[in-house]
């Protein structure tokens, strides 16, 4: 049994150490994303949008053959950071794409960009990182938190409401999301109530909300917290109109369903958004998974363009990384979306929408553009970043 | 209860292991059994420049400094008889001290160390004191609940980044300079540090409070019938392995440059007891080699298959029918 | 803060303590009865949550669903018991812990590999989806009302069953003194298999009954286990009526918790700092709580007598 105890601990490692000695010539690319727990499905959905990204591109980026490494972070930033470093150094991937979640998103910025590997977010994208934080190896292809939030709160206000409940769950992301909903809206807030993370009772907060009789409601309630927090309002007979992020999107409308018509979020992007490219990705998709794509998946996609026009900006050439900075920044590709560049921080300059949700044709539920609140617009981080090109 | 009181550190934990041969192989082997851990330990990181060298150092990093804290619970439950389900706060602390300490500019690994150590023991004294009242099933979940409280508190401490945890600027300095910045320096004082904790710990073991200690879990009536009142024992067991856990906090902090609450979930405290009971109660190494078991079956399992949990619960069910007095036990009798 | 949201907050404080009853119920039975900790009895609350879910999407109704799910859930008990739990009753309670943990990792992957990780949900029977109004002007959601009045139908049956039938004589001559009950000649094995079942269909059940109100999703149940401990715990080991106490107790400390701390605080300290403060204790009322009755009472309120 010693003999076979020291076999197998010498079977563990060489399966651990074989994966890194391959001598390479393609372009490894490490997903990392929240694959159990709750909020899988998030993680599902930026893993589809990036493998449909490579598959479309014929399993290619610049003309080098890519091979795509998924791990699962679990939401927790502590194995986040040991499966990571797996990805830097057991797999020597090229590129990380990831995470979904900002608190994750803090925990492996570092040992990624130390490692002068690149770390783009197809969700994730903090004020630190934006700001004075700025990293020349980090890029988002979806936009600076803030952002989204400051949509609901623009809408508020042009809308004139007075009176607004805020709620969302007691951690950095719920906050900052507060805050950028107060960074337009000028009118009085009732309360601005925290529930611990992962809550999945809403009566209390429903209760206080009945009793305040606010004209609005802003929310940030991602995943599975957010299918209970919408089916709960509707039970408790509510009528208050609901704005929201992350709150009901395509990957948590199937189980809220009929509850979530009506509510408002805010977004860079929505299935229905009107351009060729994005009408092909969206029925692409509904036709590979038999749902339809969020942001997550999108943003993903995008992370897959952008990722072939950067290989393909330094000709396969990757140990330059000036250069491959250079050619990520130039962003060369034609996004979902339509207009796209990155600002000095890496961070998108794109248009904002607030959405609705409605039924589309074959039954599903998606969100809907109602109208567009800002252009071109750069999250205002910016300013405290020292990068400059 | 005769059995566990003779004065022979070997047989420690054995009122468990009842089926053990007492073959000259196994008697043997039992006592090389750790010098092969750790030499094999030692030894590792020279292998390991064959393939992906980081990565396996940074894996086995974790798989010592865990193997600390489960030795550690290893005292408590291998000899103290006390099912400790919330043994990862002490990780907690350790992990704090340095992202605390460390946030406001102090980052010397040895006052970390120190501070680290002292908070464990005075948490464990004040929470020891009222935990031990109890017995059996309610001991167990009175250690949860303080588990639960620290780690509810380290969420709320949204100055040191709340729920989200913060990232460490560097790893700890000592004297001034950054020794732990490579990976196999980290590793080998991890080690050693293993490796002193082991010593000491077999030495306490094998001293008379070790046996009182066994003793009382043995029988505590009888214990108390001929002059031993195991309270204070216990107590002290219980400061020891909170201030081992926490030292261990510490190294874990410096391996992932990054705290957060998740180090003390009631989650981990699981993942020690499964380490220990897997490498086998009551023998102190094989608590590491329960941690060792663990970490990199999880790494090869999830290598495989994103669905990996499905292979891992049946894995573990099975080793409890199948393998009784743990790794250890299973390795002992030659088989 | 007015009296009617007040109010509020203890009927839904009663409606969770309900819930965390018919889960806390067949634990504190199962290990009173056999000595043996099943961490795995979460996941039958996971389990009565996803067969609701899928017999509700086939039939077409909840009701349907809650009446295939419940026989549903107890079969799976009874298979879990026969296939691994049985070769567990005489081993020692670490041995058991790890064991079932080994079937919670599982039995979480496997749901999520049947139903996939996306949250299911359950359509509320139309009859009981709207709220009536309750004295003081505000409305109370029906389905609710319908979940405290099951968990006290419960209570009340429980209660007839362990004090007054030969079964439940049986349950509590057993968790006092097993082997005694076994050496009078009953049939051990048996009660254990019932008792089993038993606990595993009202887990079962509660996980029903909070199917159209809360996501069904892989790992439901972990969080809800370690609030059936601490319940079984306060409660004392094998005592239905401690656990139902301790289970308000715990509903009520836990949600009027998060509405009184920071409300209290607030007559401390600043605004701010109260809202703060009353966060970060809120959660650990319950630990708190625990930890105290258990420094009073080192086995529980109501401990079986042994």
């Amino acid at each position: 049994m010693k003999r076979l105890a020291g076999f197998g601990f010498a079977v563990a490692m060489g399966a651990l150490a074989s994966t890194g000695a391959i001598a390479q010539d393609k372009v490894k690319v490490g997903l990392i994303v929240t694959l159990s727990g709750p909020s899988a499905v998030l993680g599902q959905q930026a893993r589809n949008g990036l493998e449909m990204a490579f598959k479309d591109l014929g399993g290619k980026v610049g003309g080098k053959e890519v091979e795509l490494i998924v791990v699962d972070d679990e939401l927790k930033p502590d194995v986040a950071v040991t499966k990571v470093k797996g990805l830097l150094e057991r797999d020597k991937v090229d590129f990380v794409v990831g995470p979904i979640f900002s608190n994750v998103l803090g925990a492996i910025a570092k040992p990624v960009t130390d490692s002068q590997t690149f770390l783009i977010s197809p969700n994730a994208g903090s004020s630190a990182l934006a700001g004075k934080s700025c990293n020349p190896f980090f890029f988002a292809t979806s936009y600076q938190n803030d952002q989204v939030h400051q949509i609901s709160g623009k809408v508020a206000q042009d809308r004139g409401y007075k009176k607004v409940y805020l709620l969302a769950p007691n951690y950095q992301a719920g906050k900052d999301a507060m805050a950028g909903f107060k960074r337009d809206f000028k009118g009085e807030v009732l309360e601005e109530s925290y529930v611990p993370l992962n809550t999945l009772d809403f009566q209390s907060e429903l209760a206080k909300i009945a009793s305040m009789k606010p004209d609005a409601i802003y929310t940030f309630m991602p995943g599975g917290m957010g299918v209970n927090l919408v089916k709960q309002y509707r039970q408790a007979g509510l009528t208050i109109p609901v704005f929201s992020a992350f709150t009901v999107d395509e990957a948590t409308l199937p189980a809220q369903g009929e509850a979530a018509l009506g509510m408002f979020a805010g977004s860079n992007w929505a299935p229905n958004l009107d351009t060729p490219q994005n009408k092909k990705f969206v029925d692409a998709y509904v036709a590979a998974h038999n749902a339809v794509p969020a942001t997550y998946a999108f943003q993903a996609y995008d992370a897959g363009l952008l990722i072939d026009s950067a290989v393909r900006g330094v000709k396969g050439d990757l140990s330059n990384k000036d250069a491959v900075r250079a050619a990520l920044r130039k962003a060369d590709f034609t996004s979902l979306r339509g207009s796209f560049k990155f600002s000095a921080n890496g961070f998108p300059v794109q248009d904002f929408y607030l959405t609705k949700v409605g039924k589309r044709a074959d039954g599903k539920y998606e969100t809907q553009i109602v109208e567009k609140v800002f252009s071109n617009y750069a999250d205002p981080y910016v300013k405290d970043c020292a990068l400059t090109n | 209860m005769s059995q566990a009181l003779r004065d022979d550190p070997a047989a420690a934990g054995e009122g468990r292991v009842a089926a053990q041969p007492r073959t000259g192989m196994g008697l043997l082997f039992r006592a090389w059994l750790p010098i092969l851990l750790f030499g094999l330990l030692a030894l590792v990181p020279l292998l390991a420049k064959l393939g992906a060298e980081g990565f396996i150092i940074s894996l086995l990093t974790r798989v010592v400094i865990l193997g600390l804290a489960a030795m550690a619970l290893d005292l408590l439950i291998g000899f103290g008889g006390l099912v400790s389900f919330g043994h990862a706060a002490f990780i907690g602390i350790g992990a704090y001290s340095v992202g605390i300490l460390s946030s406001h500019g102090q980052e010397d690994l040895l006052v970390q160390l120190a501070v680290a150590a002292a908070v464990s023991v005075a948490f464990a004294l004040a929470s020891g004191a009222i935990a031990l009242r109890t017995h059996g099933v309610y001991f167990i979940m009175i250690t949860l609940a303080f588990g639960q409280m620290l780690f509810f508190l380290a969420t709320s401490l949204a100055a040191y980044g709340g729920d989200d945890g913060l990232t460490l600027s560097g790893r700890s300095t000592l004297a001034g300079r950054p020794l732990l910045k490579g990976d196999v320096t980290l590793y080998y004082l991890s080690l050693a540090v293993l490796l002193l904790a082991y010593l000491l710990c077999r030495r306490l073991v094998a001293s008379r409070f070790g046996r009182v200690l066994r003793g009382a879990r043995e029988n505590e009536i009888r214990m108390e019938a001929i002059g031993f009142e195991p309270f204070p024992y216990r107590l002290v067991a219980y400061a020891v392995a909170g201030a081992l856990a926490g030292i261990a906090g510490v190294l874990l902090a410096n391996q992932s440059e990054f705290v957060s609450p998740a180090v003390m979930s009631w989650q981990r405290s699981g993942d020690l007891i499964f380490m220990v009971v897997l490498g086998g109660l009551g023998t102190l190494h094989g608590a590491i080699i329960g941690s060792a078991a663990f970490l990199l079956i999880e790494e090869v399992l999830s290598h495989f298959t994103e669905h990996w949990r499905i292979i891992f619960g049946p894995l573990l069910i099975l080793a409890v029918l199948f393998i009784r007095g743990g790794l250890v036990g299973r390795l002992g009798r030659g088989l | 803060m007015s009296a009617t949201l007040l109010m509020i907050q203890a009927l839904n404080g009663l409606q969770f303590g309900l819930i965390l009853f018919l889960i806390a119920a067949g634990l504190t039975l199962v290990f009173g009865v056999m000595d043996f900790i099943n961490l795995a009895h979460g996941v039958q609350y996971m389990v009565g949550a996803y067969l609701t879910a899928a017999f509700a999407a086939w039939t077409g109704s909840f009701l349907y669903g809650l009446v295939l799910a419940l026989p549903t859930a107890l079969a799976f008990g009874l298979v879990l018991e026969v296939l691994i739990f049985r070769h567990l009753y005489d081993r020692d309670h670490l041995d058991q812990v790890l064991a079932t943990f080994g079937v919670i990792i599982f039995l979480n992957e496997a749901v999520r590999l049947i139903w996939g990780a996306a949250p299911l949900s359950v359509p509320m029977p139309e009859a009981l989806s709207g709220s009536i109004a309750l004295p003081g002007g505000i409305s109370y959601p029906v389905f609710r009302l319908v979940i405290i009045g099951a968990g006290i139908g419960v209570a009340a049956l429980l209660y007839l069953l362990v004090n007054h039938t030969r079964i439940g004589m049986l349950i509590r001559a057993g968790a006092t003194n097993a082997p005694m009950v076994s050496a009078l000649g009953v049939n051990i094995r048996l009660l254990f298999t019932i008792v089993f079942g038993f606990g595993a269909m009202l887990a079962g059940f509660a996980g029903a009954m909070v199917s159209p109100i809360l996501s069904v999703e892989p790992g439901m149940g972990d969080n809800v286990l370690i609030l059936a401990f601490v319940v079984i715990v306060i409660g004392g080991i094998g005592s239905v009526r401690g656990a139902f106490l301790a289970a308000l107790l715990i509903g009520l400390v836990d949600t009027l918790g998060r509405l009184l701390a920071p409300t209290l605080l607030r007559m401390l300290l600043d605004p701010a700092a109260a809202s703060q403060t009353g966060r970060a204790i809120a959660p650990m009322l319950i630990y708190i709580l625990m930890a105290a009755v258990l420094f009073v009472r080192p086995a529980g309120l109501f401990p079986a007598k042994r």
